[in-house]
């Protein structure tokens, strides 16, 4: 088991949590539109999988809920919003937009903005993995609403069937858009969907960074040893909506807000559990207000892409 | 060396898997069974299991598995068992092996090639039966292939898994086993987006792809007997369109007949009468004609199917129709 620095988690926490309430206030001031789906609440999950895996050769997948991913994998908070305001200094040249980001050097494949697609894409990065045998595994995101998609079980199918290093995680926010779990997921829990095509599947509290952390090393042991597919699921919850443009209140109640804010917001537990100190939580915001703010005045300062942008990028030569 | 259209393809994969490692095969039943149409005939013994995969009927988790390996270098060849089946993984096609590129700003290259039967085949009904070249010719990102003979089948299928991009190679079912020169050359293959003059002629221009050819061969030969010349140009590859060899060939005949498996609503005919009117319009001596099957689902019985499918009879009206003559 790796050496886990809970401070250096939280901090990595806090930088998603201010990213995103940034990016929420610029999207407000009309800098960012389309789709912004903001990962505020979610922050335990990608930051404890990122402790555990290997950055040399481990690919992680996502969702168009994908800021956070990308930062905790040390992608460029500023190339991040730059993208997100559609500016040229921005991930993909600003033709990507929020869903759409992409990094070979720090091992991301996107951001899709397909539900479900992450799924066999992310299979087939752990296809690629073992046929290159470069002993690095494939960790592919989807949400609880992806769920209920074919290709997700069509996934667990040829994973299971070819023997492939590929951990499938859940992240289970209890809502597909403004359908509730229980309205939209017969049968109960998610993680042992898979378990039919022989994967095992287990679930935790996706707002406890430690139980994200216990899971997700059996999950990743379990994959890399055996080089076979496993599925983790981390019950967690967003506290804002879907996307920008969702109104949560036509399908949560304002008390379950509340109480989950108040009570399971992932930065306080983690907060709780290893006793840090006020003093230190401020030199942390300090600094990550820092590199927020350069992120943002990167974002808006940065050119929107040339018209000769246009037609580039279509076909590789 | 004389071999079938079956054959010239299946010694494209085996060449450029010979060639390179990063080249595998994926699809229902191309392995042991060595494809439902034979044309993965001995790749299996040639080159093991790890790199020619038979698949579960899952065409939109495989095609999808498939896009993933490609993002990670590889080269996949994805053979559908017909592309009826691939509207099952369009969307993996379409949303996450054309546009991957453009949207991670030049960063992800998608090297995949999604290969198989194209079009009616004979007497199999509506879901069996279908040409899906505009559909993804349709789509930025994309190159679509329909060949029609041997040599071009086999130097255009090397390309296509040389190529960095997402390719779409439209086959035949019915002309898979029509025999053509090849050259044996490992090293020769075809550019892609160049069509090619099959036949020179000086009334009509006559365009097509793929088994659309034949029809139009058998027409020409009939309609020669009264005295008329057709150029017949086969378009190879439908995107990129090669729209250069047809101007040149409407600027000679003045008369542009498009011949199209598939229906006639938004298709491959109608986009080059479109472009033809846009850029040769003082050429055109009378108004382009487009010779399509009918806008039904293919019927079974075999009468209806006939009248459904475009017949040479249909493109002979056609070209009597362009030269305003009695056929």
């Amino acid at each position: 088991m790796k050496n886990i620095n809970y401070k250096d988690i939280y901090k990595q926490m806090l930088l998603l949590r201010r990213f995103e309430e940034r990016a929420g206030k610029l999207y407000k001031m009309n800098e960012i539109a389309g789709f912004c789906h903001l990962y505020i609440g979610q922050e335990a999950i990608v930051c404890g999988i990122r402790a555990l895996i290997d950055s040399t050769k481990d690919i992680l997948i996502t969702t168009y809920r994908d800021h956070g991913h990308m930062l905790a994998l040390g992608m460029d908070p500023k190339g991040v919003m730059a993208e997100l305001t559609g500016r040229i200094g921005g991930v993909s040249k600003g033709k990507g937009g929020s869903m759409h980001m992409f990094s070979k050097e720090k091992g991301f494949m996107g951001g899709h903005g397909i539900v479900g697609a992450t799924a066999p894409l992310g299979t087939g990065i752990a296809f690629a993995q073992k046929y290159n045998e470069t002993g690095g595994i494939s960790i592919s995101f989807m949400g609880d609403g992806a769920m209920n998609q074919g290709q997700v079980f069509e996934s667990f199918n040829l994973a299971s069937l070819w023997e492939l290093p590929v951990l499938y995680v859940i992240e289970d926010n209890g809502y597909a858009i403004g359908t509730a779990k229980g309205r939209c997921c017969a049968g109960g829990e998610l993680y042992n969907r898979a378990e039919p095509f022989g994967i095992p599947g287990r679930i935790a509290d996706g707002m406890d960074v430690d139980s994200v952390i216990e899971i997700a090393q059996w999950g990743i042991d379990y994959v890399r040893k055996n080089c076979k597919p496993a599925v983790i699921q981390l019950s967690t919850y967003r506290f804002r909506g879907h996307s920008m443009s969702d109104a949560t209140k036509i399908y949560r109640t304002k008390e379950e807000e509340e109480y989950m804010i108040q009570n399971r917001d992932c930065l306080k537990i983690l907060q709780q559990k290893i006793q840090l100190s006020d003093s230190v939580i401020d030199q942390y915001e300090e600094e990550i207000k820092k590199i927020v703010d350069a992120a943002e005045e990167f974002a808006l300062s940065s050119p929107e892409p040339d018209a000769s942008e246009l037609y580039t990028d279509v076909y590789s030569a | 060396m004389e071999l079938t259209l079956r054959d010239a393809l299946r010694d494209a994969m085996a060449e450029e898997m010979l060639r390179d490692k990063s080249v595998f095969l994926m699809g229902e039943d191309v392995s042991q069974y060595e494809g439902a149409y034979k044309v993965t005939r001995n790749l299996l013994k040639e080159f093991g299991p790890k790199r020619v995969i038979d698949t579960p009927i899952s065409e939109h988790g495989f095609a999808g598995v498939a896009v993933g390996a490609a993002f990670m270098g590889l080269r996949p060849i994805v053979e559908f068992m017909t592309f009826n089946f691939a509207m099952q993984a369009i969307d993996h096609i379409v949303n996450s092996a054309a546009k991957t590129l453009y949207m991670s700003g030049g960063q992800i290259t998608c090297p995949i090639v999604f290969r198989g039967p194209n079009g009616a085949a004979a007497r199999v009904g509506a879901q069996h039966s279908q040409c899906f070249a505009s559909w993804y010719a349709h789509c930025p990102g994309l190159k679509v292939i329909a060949p029609y003979d041997a040599m071009s089948s086999k130097a255009l299928l090397k390309a296509a898994i040389r190529d960095n991009n997402p390719v779409v190679f439209l086959e035949n079912e019915l002309i898979y086993g029509k025999k053509g020169e090849v050259l044996e050359d490992q090293d020769y293959i075809m550019e892609i987006g160049k069509a090619a003059v099959l036949k020179e002629g000086k009334d009509v221009t006559i365009v097509g792809f793929s088994r659309m050819l034949d029809v139009a061969q058998a027409a020409i030969n009939e309609v020669e007997k009264q005295g008329v010349s057709c150029e017949l140009i086969d378009l190879r590859t439908i995107r990129p369109l090669d729209f250069a060899t047809i101007k040149q060939s409407i600027q000679k005949t003045n008369r542009l007949l498009v011949v199209e498996e598939s229906w006639p609503f938004a298709g491959i005919a109608s986009e080059i009468i479109a472009q033809a009117v846009e850029h040769c319009f003082d050429y055109l001596d009378a108004e382009p004609v487009r010779i399509t099957g009918k806008d039904i689902p293919l019927p079974y019985a075999k009468n209806l199917e006939a009248m459904a499918l475009v017949s040479v009879e249909d493109v002979k009206r056609g070209i009597y129709k362009l030269l305003n003559r009695p056929a």
